[in-house]
């Protein structure tokens, strides 16, 4: 794998940040000392990836060199009160917390009412707990991802979402990630650790939003997702940030045997954003659906990979990708699926549908499947088009205006994806946002 | 109504339509038959303003407004409606959504107000007897794996909501079981009003003992090249086209 860094200010800043930050601050989580300092290293290393890295050979991370980030730290204040952010919350009955700058912001969070058997709190506050210690930095592995090297090395708090054994929730607990800028380029890691123990059932919301000035920011979000023996967890993630926005997002799921994951990535904001999802099915019987949505415009550049490992047999994932690329836009699909040697009876699916809308976007899609089990059945298939132009026609001979018709056909397309939510509240509201963002 | 003269239109470069006239008043159903390839499909998309068809010259007035300078929404707007066909599928979209949004568009260009869902749920009821449709049907995607008479069916619901001026049915005959085409016949005849003209479509005379035209035309090579009242249709029924060929090809050696 390459090592190769920016070769200019951009790597270097960062390089120097991090050396910054643990001058200041130290290692600031006392309990992953050591996995801080060997996550610094890592990062000092490594560096940014360039272009010239296989992973990110359409996605470049230049941008990064455009402005000096201030890494954000825990002497930053959050300044967002409830009702600032009450119009995040994506239902009416949702337990909403908000993360502003990386930092647990307690006062703009709005969850009276939790369930019994659900934990929910800062992460710079839990870090020492057994619990929390036993996972935390533990699954998102950095040794060569400099992203969660730079997010675990600069991680001073974030959200820890715990459901003991047997706990049922079904109320979405939504994890508002704010970027709150106020003139000045900022770094901000991102840390979420969810962990659902034998039994439990949660419904986890991470919506990403940006306020303030609308700087440029680096938003580096490293989530593990621990899913123990018949756990199951509904997951969504939806990236509505400003195109000054750089999302780097990195998502880990460790499932336990006979466990159920089912995530949505729903990206329509941001400047440059690319998903990581590493979903690891490391015992028999587990479930996993993939899903996930591009809209983009304009310059955005929006990436999602995801790496399905099928560790052990019996296990199930279906995967569902679907974009809708506009304007000088660029789209990134990279789906990877390892069926390993034990993992015989694997059921693997995936499928990558695109549509183009004008001459200038672009669409890289690249499935990926290793297989080294017999007895499996595995399929995928990607395909990139322009709107169906028969169907337009059609729906203007009915008297529905071009425009109208456009739209009518891309929702119906995006869509798609959103209907497989389990949660009906869930799915109406971001349906409607979905509405909003293709009249925008 | 409409009035159509010398019309050449052509596609892929491949001149078509090569002087064609008509006319219809109001109220009247006129049928087209001809032979396949003759450009009764290409009539119907050049008026329901297909783009890949180019009309090369002549006319088409439609209440007295250039038909041909309006997009096809806005002919459908004015009150062309075009069965298609081969109807489109539409995955994602429902049928019921589709209409809802098409009925109060037209609504909209006439400057009436939408119809609320209780409103346009009792006019798609209404209209679903017509033809007799089923409820399902409704719920949906446009077309989205129906089977060709369910398609057929489904323009024909779309047309009696929608309440056009002209309708244009090509070939929705075709594919139809008897009970179908039965069920069809009557929901074009219950919109029959001595108003709203409709353009017939077939390849067979069948059609036309339940729709009874005022005229018969024969288009072939581009051009109406017959014309008659509804006996027409029966002695195509009976003598094919070799007969109406042979009288235009020599006319045209001649
Ligand atoms: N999009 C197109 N591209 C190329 N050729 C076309 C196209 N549309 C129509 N044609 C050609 O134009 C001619 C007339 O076609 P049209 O569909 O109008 O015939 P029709 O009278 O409706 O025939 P049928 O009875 O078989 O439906 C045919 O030769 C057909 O191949
Ligand atoms: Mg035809």
């Amino acid at each position: 794998m390459s090592t190769s860094t920016l070769n200019n200010s951009s790597a270097e800043s960062f390089t120097q940040a991090v050396d910054h930050f643990r001058e200041l601050y130290g290692n600031h989580l006392p309990a992953q000392k050591s996995l801080q300092a060997d996550a610094a290293a890592v990062f000092i290393q490594l560096g940014i990836p360039t272009t010239k890295h296989e992973e990110w050979k359409y996605t470049s991370l230049a941008v990064l060199a455009k402005n000096t980030y201030r890494s954000v730290n825990p002497s930053d204040n959050c300044s967002l009160s409830k009702s600032d952010v009450a119009s995040l919350a994506l239902t009416n009955d949702t337990l909403l917390y908000v993360i502003e700058n990386g930092k647990f912001n307690a006062s703009a969070s709005n969850a009276n009412a939790l369930p019994k058997g659900i934990t929910v709190g800062s992460l710079a506050e839990m870090a020492g707990d057994a619990r929390v210690q036993a996972h935390l930095m533990k699954h998102a592995d950095f040794s060569d991802e400099s992203l969660v090297a730079l997010n675990t090395a600069l991680t001073f708090d974030g959200i820890v979402i715990i459901a003991d054994a047997k706990t049922e929730c079904a109320t979405p607990i939504q994890i508002a990630v704010v970027n709150n800028t106020a003139g000045e380029a900022l770094n901000i890691p991102v840390r979420i650790l969810v962990i659902a123990e034998k039994n439990a059932i949660v419904n986890v919301t991470e919506t990403h939003h940006s306020f303030g000035s609308k700087s440029p920011v680096l938003v580096n979000v490293v989530s593990e997702v621990v899913i123990a023996e018949q756990a199951r967890v509904n997951y969504i993630k939806l990236q509505d940030e400003d195109q000054n926005t750089c999302h780097v997002n990195y998502h880990k799921v460790n499932m336990a045997r006979d466990s159920y994951q089912h995530i949505s990535t729903l990206t329509w904001g941001g400047g440059l954003v690319r998903n990581n999802l590493n979903i690891r099915l490391d015992d028999v019987n587990c479930t996993s659906y993939l899903n996930g949505l591009t809209i983009a415009k304009d310059y955005q550049v929006i990436d999602h990979h995801t790496v399905v490992d099928h560790a052990m047999p019996n296990c199930y994932s279906n995967e569902l990708y679907k974009g809708i690329i506009d304007g000088h836009a660029q789209g990134v699909f990279n789906g990877k699926i390892f069926v390993r040697k034990d993992a015989q009876k694997t059921n693997a699916f995936q499928s990558n549908k695109n549509v183009l809308l004008s001459d200038d976007a672009s669409m890289n899609a690249k499935p990926q499947l290793e297989i080294f089990a017999d007895d499996v059945k595995c399929s995928h298939g990607a395909t990139t088009g322009q709107i169906d132009e028969e169907a337009l026609f059609y729906l203007r001979a009915r008297g529905i205006g071009e425009v109208s018709g456009r739209a009518l056909l891309n929702h119906a397309f995006a869509a798609d994806v959103i209907e497989q939510i389990p949660d009906e509240n869930l799915k109406s509201a971001l349906l409607d946002r979905l509405t909003a963002r293709l009249n925008a | 109504m409409l009035s159509i003269k010398d019309l050449v239109a052509s596609v892929e470069e491949k001149q078509i339509l090569k002087g064609l006239n008509f006319e219809v008043k109001p109220g009247e159903v006129h049928a087209i038959m001809g032979p396949n390839g003759s450009g009764k499909s290409t009539l119907a998309s050049v008026l329901a303003g297909r783009e890949e068809y180019e009309v090369n010259s002549g006319s088409v007035t439609f209440n007295g407004e250039d038909l041909l300078e309006m997009s096809p929404e806005d002919r459908a707007r004015a009150g062309i409606f075009l069965a298609f066909q081969y109807p489109v599928e539409i995955p994602g979209v429902s049928n019921a959504n589709f209409l809802k949004t098409a009925v109060n568009e037209v609504r909209k260009s006439k400057g009436l107000e939408a119809l609320d869902s209780k409103q346009f749920l009792k006019v798609m009821q209404e209209k679903m007897k017509l033809v007799e449709m089923d409820k399902t049907m409704t719920q949906r995607s446009v077309n989205e794996g129906f089977s060709g008479g369910e398609k057929k069916r489904n323009e024909i619901f779309q047309m009696a909501m929608l309440e056009p001026s002209l309708a244009i049915l090509d070939e929705t005959d075709s594919g139809l079981d008897i009970d179908a085409l039965r069920i069809v016949s009557n929901g074009v005849n219950a919109l029959r009003d001595g108003k709203r003209s409709f353009i017939v479509i077939t390849h067979y005379q069948r059609l036309l003992d339940y729709i009874v035209p005022d005229h018969v035309h024969v288009l072939y090579k581009g051009r109406i090249v017959k014309s008659g009242p509804k006996e027409l249709a029966l002695e195509l029924e009976e003598k094919g086209y070799d007969w109406i060929k042979e009288e235009v090809d020599s006319s045209v050696n001649a």
